[in-house]
């Protein structure tokens, strides 16, 4: 069961993620490419949660992407500038809306499941598209930005200074995949292993499945939401697209690339696919095409995702 | 007391009456064996005992108190414990890690983000005994997927095992096994009952495993009782041995 959380891996992800932003410029990057990487990883490893170690697939977790989003640029915007606040807020609102919606679905499985979640995330976009006069419709949440964090001794700016906004990131980053880390290696992250393993067993071991898996939702939800909260600070702006079932798909397609069933996988795939979504979108608008032929060679070829290969070399 | 009073318990599927009508009392201690030709519902009745549907009549009492409308969880956690036809279990986990989650789950674990030392130790200790009680001990740390089938049903035994149960129902434990495998785990399900006084009624078909085992037999036939007794009763009983062998007999 550890073994997706090798020491040698772990070692290798965060020197790279810690040295990111001093290597990301010789390689055609900057350090905003390398925050959305964090984030969008984030993201894809908090749904990750729920599909690769729950084995339930939901399609519409931009749905509390988006509500971090919103949650956090509306409380900057309206309510009070701080970043931190603007965080807390985004992943309460993030968590109240996973904690209704999850107890309304963990009775659904499978495809029944992953449609009402896309029916849920649509309803939330809609909302976002449709209320002008609160979330800036169609035209996203603008006229705000992300405000220096006051430590009392000293005042980190990470508005001005991108470099440290990043490693702002990634110390929530690490602070939130540790926790998860942790979830998945004590007793109730193997009774979600098992859930995902055989339902049936879980069922006649005594394990209750559906507050299982709504625990599990909420985990997922609270970080997606942080992600979204992240992600509307590092652009210093939101709009309805960070609810929209597409972006949903987009981090389906992060798991499944990196490969799911590994603790890092996620973030290997939103590595590759923001990175290739940067570099092929400033030649063509077709960028998603591009990225839909890697997705295919990848689950052609390793129908585990990218890490899947490691982790089966690993168990032999 | 009796540990299961199954009362007149039916269950219909559409128009197909899958049991009608049957009644079983095992008491503390007993191994019980169900027999029957294909289609005389014996899993159907499993399926009511450990309720993983309710039945359509009937009353089903589990030492003293009505289960019948009792979720299989709940049922579990009153000792209650079930292997399938079909070998259920975990198979890209390690022999040791689906003994673990079974062994926490009884320990009412399951929800705990973290664990001291002395349960870690307690949980340790628990499947160090399972896997010795079943001579898994060597495949410990293999995927339970990979085992043979063999090894597959002694470690689903174990995992129902390790929930401490009142009783243990076992669904064909020898379904296609070889004559080595049979021999094997009759042994360790005699074993289980011996050592730890524990209930058993087990649905079989290999009628070697049914005679060496069991205590008391029930004998279904078309979803009715046909018969109950000692194995020398119902060895040679007519009636039996009409369903057995066909309604020419």
């Amino acid at each position: 069961m550890n073994n997706s959380l090798k020491q040698p891996a772990n070692i290798v992800v965060w020197v790279v993620l810690l040295t990111m932003p001093y290597w990301m410029g010789f390689v055609g990057g900057y350090t905003e490419l390398a925050t959305r990487i964090l984030v969008m990883a984030l993201g894809a490893m908090a749904l990750n949660f729920l599909l690769g170690f729950t084995g339930v697939l939901s399609f519409g977790h931009a749905a509390f992407f988006g509500l971090g989003a919103y949650g956090a640029a509306m409380t900057i915007k309206y309510i009070a500038p701080s970043s931190m606040l603007a965080l807390f807020i985004g992943v309460l609102v993030g968590a109240i809306a996973g904690a209704l919606i999850g107890a309304l679905i963990v009775k659904r499985r499978g495809v029944y499941f992953a449609m009402t979640t896309i029916a849920f995330g649509q309803v939330f976009y809609f909302i976002a598209f449709r209320w002008n006069t609160v979330t800036g419709g169609d035209d996203g949440l603008n006229g705000w930005h992300r405000e220096p964090i006051n430590l009392g001794f000293t005042q980190l700016d990470i508005y001005h200074n991108p470099m440290l906004f990043y490693y702002f990131v990634l110390v929530i980053f690490a602070v939130s995949v540790g926790i998860m880390a942790l979830l998945l290696n004590s007793p109730f992250g193997r009774t979600l292993l098992a859930i995902r393993e055989n339902e049936r067993r879980a069922r006649f071991l005594g394990i209750e499945i559906e507050r299982h898996i709504w625990m599990s939702f909420m985990v997922s939800c609270v970080f997606m939401a942080l992600a979204g909260g992240l992600y509307a600070l590092l652009n210093n702006f939101t709009d309805p697209r960070a609810l929209r079932f597409d972006l949903s798909g987009n981090f389906v397609i992060m798991a499944v690339m990196g490969g799911m069933r590994s603790f890092w996988g996620p973030l290997v795939g939103a590595a590759i696919f923001v990175a290739l979504q940067d570099v092929v979108s400033s030649h063509t608008e077709n960028w998603m095409s591009v990225i839909g032929v890697v997705f295919v060679l990848v689950v052609l070829f390793f129908p585990r995702g990218i890490l899947g290969l490691t982790r089966k070399a690993n168990n032999s | 007391m009796s540990l299961l009073q199954v009362q007149n318990v039916s269950r219909h599927f559409g128009k197909l009456v899958a049991v009608n009508g049957v009644s079983l009392t095992v008491e503390p201690g007993e191994l019980r064996a169900i027999i029957g030709p294909n289609g005389a519902g014996k899993t159907t009745f499993f399926n009511l005992i450990s309720g993983f549907f309710p039945p359509t009549s009937g009353k089903i009492l589990f030492n003293g108190q009505d289960v019948t409308a009792l979720s299989p969880e709940q049922r579990v956690n009153r000792g209650m414990a079930r292997t399938f036809q079909i070998t259920e279990i975990f198979p890209e986990l390690s022999v040791a890690d689906n003994l673990r989650i079974a062994v926490e789950s009884a320990a009412g674990l399951r929800l705990r983000p973290w664990l001291g030392a002395k349960d870690r130790g307690l949980v340790r200790a628990r499947i160090d005994e399972l896997l010795d009680l079943s001579s898994l001990t060597p495949k410990a740390n293999r995927m339970v997927g990979e085992l043979s089938h063999g090894d597959q049903r002694a470690a689903e035994i174990m995992m129902s095992l390790a929930l401490n149960p009142k009783i243990l129902l076992l669904d064909e434990p020898a379904a296609g096994m070889g004559d080595q495998e049979t021999y094997d785990i009759s042994r360790l399900i005699r074993r289980v009952h011996k050592q730890q006084k524990l209930t058993i009624v087990l649905i079989e078909h290999d009628m070697r495993v049914v005679f060496n085992l069991a205590d008391r037999i029930m004998v279904l036939g078309e979803g009715a009782m046909l018969a109950e007794g000692p194995p020398e009763d119902i060895a040679n009983s007519e009636i039996v041995q009409a369903a057995y062998l066909g309604k020419a007999a």
